[in-house]
């Protein structure tokens, strides 16, 4: 840490940021993949859609829900950081 | 006493800029929503706006940085914070006619330096404290933001690549309108504050308050309505640059773009640095452009923006030291109220020219031709002046 540039301050921005800002949204995306896998496991069909609907067993949907929940989770995280103030 | 009409006009102004600041940034959260088509544009800009009205309230740290650590607070008059909102305003205006997303913070920080420059000498700012907190944070924040967001763009495509074209839309139009509207708020807590910083500042230096003081329930309310306010409006000349004139750009480099600039405002402003919104989500959207295979990025036009950026704070600084040379040379609250009377006179014309060519909710979108405004919007026959 030097007089001009705050150094861990720096450091932490830059992970955590990779962390959230980079992390979250490939989690969502692993999420998004995992819900509709090409090879049948699940369509999100719409209504009307053609599609061999084959629908995702019950540990599919619940590693996408996890997903989604994670990146759910850290948003709240973030507000109450934001409520917290520093 | 003639303190209070002047401090009547500082308010005034104060929340003017907070006006501008609101239709000046709106763009930085929600152009990428408004290009992908992932939101209705007068709906993006009512969330926005909502969500900065929520995130003005959540948080107060920012708000002491612009006070108390940039400027000898002991040495500042009511007159210095009225010039310095003065020369951010107009620095605003003239980024907004030209459709450029520069910093609305950098803007006010510049005015009042200028002003407190011009009214106490340089022994009055800290220039290390401007040096740490406002422009080194200025020049790293882009970087990190779009490191960031091209990551998150490779990531994301190469996880999504076999999810089928119908559905990955859907989804990540929903993650694009998730991470904006937590730029949003985002924008709430950290802008908001600085004209809460700024009023707090007035304040102080009209003895109103005491040195130490924070915001007032008054001013956080106030600011926070103004702020909303102004994004509410949408500042399409700025979200169309953002939006259309970077990057040609879909909806999972929309979200990589918005989540980057979400974590980026919300981790500095935790440590406290004055971030500007403008910067991060700027570099966030180049970031995404750069890291997506096949996605044009404009550097003419980014070369622009950063050209703008590093004029943003000695040109606002000019412009706060001009005004208050001409109030202090005048005198007294007369001074103040015709540079007041000035600024009025300039916003009306700054608005009356981009009535020329005017950018909106339903032409935002349109090709990127060059120019900020669309060449639909450019009445008949007028050749002069299109480079706005």
């Amino acid at each position: 840490m030097n007089q001009w540039i705050n150094l861990t301050a720096l450091g932490q921005i830059v992970v955590v940021g990779l962390l959230c800002g980079a992390g979250l949204p490939a989690l969502f995306a692993v999420g998004l993949w995992l819900l509709s896998d090409p090879r049948g496991r699940m369509r999100l069909a719409a209504a009307g859609e053609e599609s061999s609907e084959v629908h995702a067993g019950p540990v599919t949907v619940a590693a996408a829900g996890l997903c989604f929940a994670i990146v759910l989770a850290a948003i709240g995280w973030g507000i109450y950081f934001i409520v917290a103030g520093s | 006493m003639g303190n209070s009409t002047l401090l009547v006009l500082v308010v005034i102004t104060a929340l003017a800029f907070d006006f501008t600041n609101g239709f000046h940034d709106t763009g930085n959260a929600m152009a990428t929503s408004i290009a992908t088509g992932a939101l209705p544009p007068k709906v993006a800009v009512a969330l926005s706006g909502v969500l900065n009205l929520v995130g003005a309230f959540l948080s107060l740290s920012v708000a002491a940085t612009i006070a108390s650590g940039l400027v000898d607070t002991g040495l500042v008059t009511l007159t210095v914070v009225f010039a310095g909102l003065a020369g951010g305003i107009l620095w605003n205006l003239l980024t907004w006619l030209l459709g450029i997303p520069s910093s609305s913070s950098h803007a006010l920080i510049g005015g009042i330096v200028g002003s407190t420059l011009a009214a106490a000498g340089g022994h009055a700012v800290k220039w290390q404290g401007l040096a740490s907190k406002v422009v080194i944070p200025a020049a790293l924040s882009p970087l990190i933001a779009g490191g960031i967001a091209a990551l998150g763009t490779l990531l994301i495509y190469r996880i999504s690549r076999n999810v089928p074209g119908h559905d990955r839309e859907r989804g990540f139009r929903i993650g694009q309108i998730g991470s904006a509207s937590m730029v949003s708020l985002a924008h709430g807590t950290n802008d908001a504050q600085k004209t809460m910083g700024v009023i707090t500042l007035a304040l102080i230096a009209n003895h109103s308050v005491p040195a130490d003081a924070k915001a007032p329930f008054w001013v956080i309310l106030s600011c926070a309505l103004a702020i909303s306010a102004g994004t509410y409006l949408g500042g399409w000349r700025v979200i169309r640059t953002l939006g259309k004139g970077l990057v040609e750009i879909s909806s999972p480099q929309g979200m990589g773009a918005e989540s980057a600039s979400a974590a980026t405002i919300l981790l500095s402003s935790h440590f406290g640095y004055s971030l500007s919104t403008t910067h991060v989500a700027t570099g966030s959207i180049l970031g995404t452009g750069v890291a997506k295979k096949g996605a044009a990025v404009r550097w003419s036009v980014a070369g622009r923006m950063a050209t703008a950026w590093l004029f943003t704070l000695p040109l606002a600084a000019l412009a706060g030291a001009g005004a208050y040379a001409a109030a202090s040379g005048i005198g007294g609250s007369t001074g103040v109220l015709v540079v007041f009377l000035v600024l009025v006179a300039l916003a009306a014309m700054f608005y009356l020219r981009s009535r020329q060519s005017a950018v909106h909710a339903g032409n935002v979108n349109e090709d990127w031709t060059g120019g900020a405004a669309p060449t639909s919007a450019e009445p008949v026959g007028a050749g002069v002046g299109g480079a706005a």
